[in-house]
Order: structure tokens, then sequence, then C-alpha cells
């Protein structure tokens, strides 16, 4: 396995007026082709500060970052064409992802219209076609790219910002929190059509959550968070069974399960 | 009857731009031709609505006034949108120092008077149609430039836009791709609202000598004309001012209506 991603001493801090809040501290992480990594902690741990760094939304108060070799935390946007090619991302909500104003098929392949991925690229990939591969990746029809977002539902729309993502071939997905505004009773779907994609494009995968279950079922590595900092990393079997710091073992309590067993309460009957 | 405002303010405008239109093939007399002998005529046949101080027949005269009030409210709001509108989306995706220099362009310009501005352009290049126009733009341009700025900073926090910043869409095609179609909805509003301080500042620049020169008919001007008879003959001061009242509750209507049709938070709930 080759070296994909790697940051050293990443800090970011933010400053509101007179007041600094350090949004990550001193976060090292090294991230293999082909591996995937789930991020966990709760809200303001820093999950989201971190994969800004690593796609190049931000910058970095302290460290650096380095992307297939390169170091990527001071060049310019207009040097990132390679980085904006190959890492790409799905957000929580694809209410807010999805321009409500763009047809499917134009949000879906608006990656391969920017300029510095149409360099990178070489222009060999013919939009038309790209968009049929990436609809069918997604198992959506190809007439769907004639209409509008709020046509479709909450997976569904989903899977047209995953389309997105893959439009340009990239190497790394980074999907923040991809499953939970969905509907529990979708949020599997899309979960399985993650993994297969991954599988079978040979994707490295970031994925970040709060739900433990969700990074589980995608990730083979783990990363906690708190309050900026990474409390904990290893293996995700690792993490899991032998947690090595009090708060892990906290967001592992926290897991609801279905007791079944002698001791399970007996269902309430309503007479 | 939840619309009532919206369809009350189509039905006004749709009437200025229906006199403006008739106005452009036929008007019942000639709106410009002094005839002594009419002088002051009452409302009634031929002259529906009496004849002025000239003898001209006052309804041509409202039509073809309609006709100078649209051209008028059309240019300066596009000039007040072409300009503002790109500076609001340039301070609301810059941010920084160049929204702050933008925003404080702004405050200079609305805290001059418009007034002002038309009295020294009227001084500088003689009064005319133009120079009225060039004032009311200039002097509407922060309202654009404020509400795109608003828009475009909602827009811009929208993850659409990360997700295209992310993929290397350039700052010039999240304006056109995202920005622009995302906030269109405001500028049309506020070009409604806008179109209304239009015709009533043009109204009042021409009643003060400011804006378009006689004889060409504008609703000010028959105002200012219509002053010296007003204990003779107060009717002809109401037309006009009727004209311009309700074109300009048309145009606030439209405005409002606009605004609560386009408002998903509102239609969602109906």
């Amino acid at each position: 396995m080759s070296e994909i991603y790697r940051t050293v001493g990443l800090s970011r801090t933010y400053r509101n007026g007179s007041r600094s809040v350090a949004a990550l501290v001193d976060a090292s992480v090294t991230l293999q082709a082909g591996q995937r990594l789930g991020i966990v902690g709760e809200s303001g741990s820093g999950k989201s500060t971190l994969i800004r760094l690593l796609a190049g939304l931000d910058r970095p108060t302290v460290g650096e970052v380095w992307f297939a070799g390169t170091q990527i935390d001071q060049l310019p946007e207009r040097k990132l064409g390679f980085l904006r090619a190959s890492v790409q991302m799905v957000f929580q909500d694809p209410r807010s992802s999805l321009n409500p104003r763009m047809k499917v098929g134009d949000i879906i392949t608006e990656p391969l219209r920017s300029r510095l991925v149409r360099r990178q690229l070489d222009g060999r990939i013919d939009h038309r076609s790209r968009l049929a591969e990436v609809m069918a990746d997604v198992d959506l029809p190809l007439d769907y790219a004639d209409r509008y977002p709020h046509e479709f539902s909450g997976g569904q729309r989903q899977r047209i910002a995953i389309a997105r993502a893959l439009a340009p071939k990239p190497d790394v997905l980074i999907a923040d929190e991809p499953v939970s505004a969905l509907d529990v009773s979708v949020r599997a779907h899309v979960m399985n059509l993650l993994n297969d994609l991954v599988a079978s494009h040979g994707l490295t995968l970031v994925v970040v959550g709060h739900d433990l279950m969700v990074v589980r079922h995608l990730c083979d590595s783990l990363l906690v968070m708190q309050s900026g900092r990474i409390v904990e990393s290893g293996s995700a079997d690792q993490v899991f069974h032998q947690p090595q710091t009090a708060y892990t073992r906290s967001l592992l309590a926290a897991i609801p399960r279905i007791r079944t067993g002698p001791d399970a309460p007996e269902p309430q009957s309503s007479e | 009857m939840k619309r009532f405002g919206l369809v009350t303010g189509i039905c006004l405008v749709g009437l200025v731009i229906l006199g403006a239109a008739v106005s452009l093939v036929w008007t019942p007399f000639d709106p410009i031709r002094v005839v002594p002998g009419q002088r002051l005529q009452p409302p009634g046949w031929p002259h529906l609505l009496g004849t002025d101080g000239f003898g001209i027949d006052t309804f041509s005269r409202l039509l073809v006034g309609a006709r100078m009030c649209l051209v008028v409210g059309i240019i300066s709001v596009s000039l007040a949108a072409v300009v503002g509108v790109p500076l609001g989306m340039l301070a609301g995706q810059a941010g920084g120092w160049v929204s702050e220099a933008v925003m404080r362009l702004a405050d200079v310009v609305y805290a001059f008077p418009a007034l002002l501005l038309a009295i020294l352009l009227a001084a500088g290049f003689g009064a005319s149609t133009v120079t009225a126009m060039v004032a009311i733009g200039v002097a509407t341009m922060p309202a654009f430039a404020r509400v795109a700025r608003a828009g475009t900073l909602q827009v811009m926090a929208s993850e659409f836009v990360v997700a295209a910043r992310s993929s290397g869409t350039s700052p010039w095609g999240v304006a056109g791709r995202h920005v622009l179609p995302n906030i269109a909805p405001l500028i049309g509003v506020q070009a409604s609202v806008g179109f209304a301080m239009a015709i009533l500042a043009e109204a009042a620049l021409s009643y003060l000598g400011l804006g378009t020169p006689r004889p060409t008919p504008t609703w000010g001007t028959m105002l200012r004309d219509a002053q010296q008879f007003l204990f003779v003959d107060p009717l002809q001061a109401l037309w006009p001012g009727l004209a311009i009242a309700l074109a300009v509750l048309g145009f606030n209507l439209l405005g409002d209506g606009l605004r609560d049709y386009l408002d998903p938070r509102l239609r969602e709930v109906s």
C-alpha cells in the first residue's frame, strides 16, 4: 500500500474578534491508498475541520498536509487541480448539497466542467457518457438527469450527490455524515451502495460520523476525536473491542442495543 | 383570497402597461397640440377626463404619461440592478475588506440625498429624462447591492457551494451557476419595489422641473401644470395624482406578493 495522505502536527484556530477557538490541535494522520478511515467524535470535536483541511477547503494555522507526495496546505488554488480532481466529497444533507435550480445531469457533471479538473483529466472524459456511467453506478435511470433535485426523495438525492462525487474518477472520497440526514429505512441502502462503490472503484474512503455503527459498517480503521484532539486511533476491530480511553468507552456505551434473552423487559400490552 | 395583493398588483401594473401600449398606436386626441378654445373642459364627452389649461385632452396625456413612467422605471431599475447586484455579489463572495469597502461605498451613496444629486445633474447637463433616470438609478443602487449581498451570503453558506468549490469550480462559476440563479427571486422582488420608487421619484423630479421637460407629457409635469388651476379646476390634479398612486401601489403590491409567493417557507404551509 502506498501512502496517499499525511498530516503533520495539524492545528486550526478560528479567530472571532478577540476570542480564539482551537478547532483542531496537533493532528497527525496518515492514510494509505485503499484504506477506509472513520472519524468519530461529538459535535465540535474537530472532525469537520480535519476533513476541510484534507479537502483543501481551508488552510491550517500550523502544520502540513501532504497529498500523494505533494504538500498542499500552502499551494494557491490554481495549482490544486490534481487535488480537486482526485478528492471528492459527499455531504450530510442532500437537500442543501444539491443546487435546487440546477438539473440533476448538470449537478452530476459539474466537477467535469471546472477548468482545474478539466486540465487534470486532459479533456478525456466525455460528459454524456460519464453521466450515464455514474448514474448507472448509483442505480438511477438516465432520464432522471433532466429533472430537478426537489423531485427526488432523500435517499435518491444522496445517490445523486454520490454520482457527482464519482464523476471525475476520484481516488479519495470524503463523506461527511453521509447517511445521518436520511430516513432510517434508506440508510442501509445508501451505506451498502457506498460500500460497493468504494470496493469496485478501488477508492480510499474517509467517513465522518457520530454514529459508530455507520462508521463501523463502512470503515476498517478508526480515529476518535474529542475537543480538537485525536484521542485514539487504530483498526476498527481494535478500537471497538479494546478501547484505550474512557472517552471511547463512553461513545461505545452510547450505542443503543436491542436487548434479548431472559433479562429483556416484557413487551407491554396495551390492554 | 390569499393572493389578493399579488393579483391586485398584477392588475394595476397590467393597466399601466396597457395604457402605455395603447398610447403607442392611438390616443383620443393629440397629447401635445395646444387648443386654446378647449381650455379647462370638465370631464364628459368627447374629453373623458376633461382638458387642461392648454386645452389638451387629459386622458390622452395620461396614456402617454404611462409610457414615460414605464421607460423611466425600466431604465433606472436596470441601471441600479446592473451596477448594484454584481457589487453586492462581489461583497458577499469575497468577504473581508472587499465587502467592507463595497458596503461602506453603498452607505455613502445611500446617505447622499437623491434630490441633491438630481439637482446637480440637472445643473450640469440640463434637466432631461436621462438625468432623472441616472439620478434615480444611482440612488437605488445601494438597495440592490444590499439585497444581493444578503442573498449571496446565504447561498455561499450552503453545502452545494462547498461541493462546487471542492471540485474546483472557479468563483465565476459559483457566481453564475449557484449564486445568481438562487438570488434571482430576491432581485426580482427588489426590482418591483424599486420600480414603484422610481415612478414616484420621476413624478417628483418632473414636478420640480428637474425631469422630463415640456411638452412631453409625464404624470409629474401634469401635476405641475395642474397646480396653477388648483382652485379653479381641482380635478386637473386628481387624475395624474391618482395614476401615480395606483401605479406605485401596483408595483409595491406586486413586489410584496412575489416575495410571499416565492418564499418557500410560506409556500409549504399552504
